[in-house]
């Protein structure tokens, strides 16, 4: 009797140790997926995998730059004297150029005609630069060797253009921005309301009233942010397109205003414990010293509890930073540099989220995507960090 | 038996003395009882508190020493489901009344707690803490620093007034609190165990302390300490169960206590 029982304890501690170190391991190993598959950004060039750059033979330029690469195809410099070359207009030959240059030529099965057409149409062509599959090159072309993508270029960049050929541009700024931009805005407006219903449901409202409005702040934190979305492209969205006579209503006040909502309850609830853990003495102290509960309100509990508050904050901070689905519906997701919040921005999570499916795994364009969700996870990370961070320091003392 | 009878002698006698010697008497209670919710805490209490004294109240926990205390300043009000029936005047008024501006009432009769309660504002802000919810910002550091002189506490502060409160040592934060409910001027201050917290050298300062402030306040003292009750006060009040079964002088109390249940309470034998 007494062994088996033994042995089936035995078992509970196995089962119990081996499930506590696998979702350990799991955790760890999605971070370090994260990370891996997001630095490799940085280890390939902001083109198609398998291209390479190259240019005719008496060419004398054997370096271009990124940048200098997307100047030349989108037609911003044209000669090439400015790279060091000879004065010479710039003629371009990229992948997507093939029916300009080879129109109505017969590419043979699977392209296998296309080499000995390129190497015919560029054979002569002194000021040719070409981006193409190595296998498409032609003959004698002199491979230009591409730079990877820079640090400074993903996180300075100003142009989100992951589709555009042949170079893509991957500058996140403008995504990180509209990310800060919306969450700025939802803050400014969830933590004074916030703040508010806490100091209300703690200090003043009664019992009943306590009683009847926390469940329905229990139930804002459950609702799927897809519903909140639904609610502000059917409501808000169209007020504000109404309201500010803008051609369209899909903005990063319509995403600050949900975002706001959606974080509430978990502002609400962090900062009503800490206003809840105001010490009874305190309080009476205030009060007996004559201060009316206004004053004590404002003067003692507040900044008492002030350390929660504010962790209460940078939590629904992380909240915001994270959502995804509501973002996506109401911000219109244009990727540029917002200038207020009437502009319509991208989000990271949105990005993420809209673009992930469309890529190549292991392409340049999925890796940068990855890089994106890890400057997510830092920045929740550093969120959560921080707020865990202000209540150890108010713990100690 | 014996005990509720001369308990009702005492009151009768009380309230003769009440009606003789009015223009004495600060606090007076009659047919004071208290409620939390269904639990009477106090019973039919009849007090007469005189200006300038120390008055000690003992008794087991629980006895309704601290709830007391507490009617006086209408802490209790702040308790959901409290009760209070009878009268409590100070100073002739009856403070129940519900005219009665009860901030006013709590400047006038200050309450040092069993912890010390320091706000988390510099040692400067919590004194003038009270000045500035009273609208008492004249001469404002001039009424801070005579505080704090009064508590015994500036020489140990005058140099970092600006540092927060949280950082003094517990006698010092208790000083300090006592400081704070000085500088606002009340006439009565009620302290709920003011040195049970503090260790034995704090504790004694904080007794000094009282003997000198007793010039010019009325104090009335929650202690668990015989010896405290003993040392500072000038009457002593024993309660049990919600009752007030002693109220005379300290000597008479603790030397020659008229009901047996005071006798054993100072004798510990029980509470």
């Amino acid at each position: 009797m007494m062994t088996r029982k033994k042995i089936f304890e035995k078992i509970i501690e196995a089962v119990i140790y081996a499930s506590g170190t696998a979702t350990t391991i799991v955790v760890l190993l999605i971070v370090f997926f994260l990370f891996r598959e997001g630095l490799g950004l940085f280890r390939q060039a902001p083109m198609q995998k398998t291209y390479t750059v190259a240019v005719h033979p008496q060419n004398p330029v054997r370096q271009l730059s990124i940048d200098q690469l997307k100047a030349i195809f989108s037609k911003k410099e044209k000669n090439w004297k400015t790279f060091g070359g000879k004065d010479q207009s710039i003629e371009t030959f990229s992948s997507e150029d093939i029916e300009k240059h080879l129109k109505g030529q017969d590419l043979g099965e699977a392209f296998s005609k296309l080499k000995g057409l390129v190497t015919t149409y560029a054979q002569n062509k002194e000021n040719l630069v070409v981006v193409m599959p190595k296998k498409f090159m032609p003959n004698k072309f002199v491979p230009i060797p591409t730079e990877h993508m820079s640090i400074g270029a993903f996180f300075g960049g100003k142009e989100w253009r992951p589709t555009s050929e042949p170079i893509h541009s991957f500058g996140v700024l403008p995504i990180i921005a509209g990310t800060l931009l919306v969450c700025f805005g939802a803050l400014l407006f969830a933590i004074p309301t916030a703040i508010i219903a806490a100091i209300y449901l703690v200090e003043i409202a009664n019992k009943k009233v306590r009683n009847i409005i926390n469940p329905f702040i229990e139930l804002l934190a459950g609702i799927p942010s897809v519903i909140y979305g639904f609610f502000g492209l059917v409501v808000i969205v169209p007020f504000i397109q109404k309201t500010f006579a803008l051609d369209m209503g899909e903005t990063a006040l319509a995403g600050s205003i949900i975002l706001g909502i959606i974080s509430l309850p978990t502002i609400i609830t962090i900062s009503e414990d800490a206003i809840r853990s105001v010490p009874r003495e305190l309080k009476e102290a205030s009060f007996a010293l004559g201060a009316n509960h206004l004053q004590t309100i404002f003067k003692v509990i507040v900044p008492y509890a002030l350390s929660g508050i504010v962790s209460a904050a940078i939590l629904g901070v992380g909240r915001t930073v994270g959502e995804t689905m509501a973002v996506l519906m109401v911000t219109g997701n244009a990727a540029q540099m917002p200038s207020s919040f009437l502009d319509s921005v991208r989000v990271i999570t949105s990005t993420v989220a809209a673009e992930l499916g469309e890529t190549a795994q292991g392409g340049i364009h999925y890796r940068a995507l990855f890089m994106l969700a890890c400057v997510l996870f830092i920045l929740t990370f550093w969120f959560n960090l921080l707020a865990e961070w202000i209540v150890a320091k108010k713990t100690q003392k | 038996m014996s005990s509720q009878n001369s308990l009702s002698d005492q009151n009768l006698s009380l309230d003769e003395t009440a009606k003789n010697m009015t223009s004495e008497a600060k606090i007076i209670t009659r047919n004071l009882d208290f409620f939390y919710g269904d639990f009477q805490a106090l019973k039919n209490i009849n007090t007469q508190i005189d200006a300038h004294t120390v008055t000690a109240l003992i008794g087991p926990s629980g006895c309704g020493k601290s709830t007391y205390l507490r009617v006086l300043n209408r802490m209790n009000d702040l308790i959901e489901g409290a009760k209070v029936k009878g009268e409590v005047l100070i100073d002739g008024q009856n403070i129940y009344d519900k005219k009665l501006d009860i901030n006013e009432l709590r400047k006038n009769v200050g309450m040092v707690f069993q912890k010390p309660t320091p706000f988390p504002k510099s040692i400067f802000e919590n004194v003038a803490y009270g000045l500035r919810v009273n609208g008492m910002t004249e001469n404002i550091k001039e009424r801070v620093e005579k505080s704090l002189q009064q508590a015994a506490l500036w020489n140990e502060v005058k140099d970092h007034l600006k540092k927060s409160a949280l950082g003094l040592s517990g006698g010092q934060q208790q000083r300090l609190c006592i400081a704070r409910t000085i500088a606002i001027q009340p006439d009565i201050i009620l302290m709920d165990e003011p040195t049970s917290a503090l260790d034995p050298i704090s504790a004694s300062q904080i007794e000094d302390l009282i003997m000198e402030l007793k010039e010019r306040f009325t104090i009335i003292i929650v202690t668990h300490n015989m010896q405290q009750a003993r040392r500072v006060s000038d009457k002593t009040a024993f309660f049990y169960l919600g009752d007030l079964e002693e109220y005379d002088e300290t000597p008479k109390i603790f030397e020659s206590p008229a009901s047996e249940k005071t006798q054993n309470y100072i004798r510990g034998k029980f509470g």
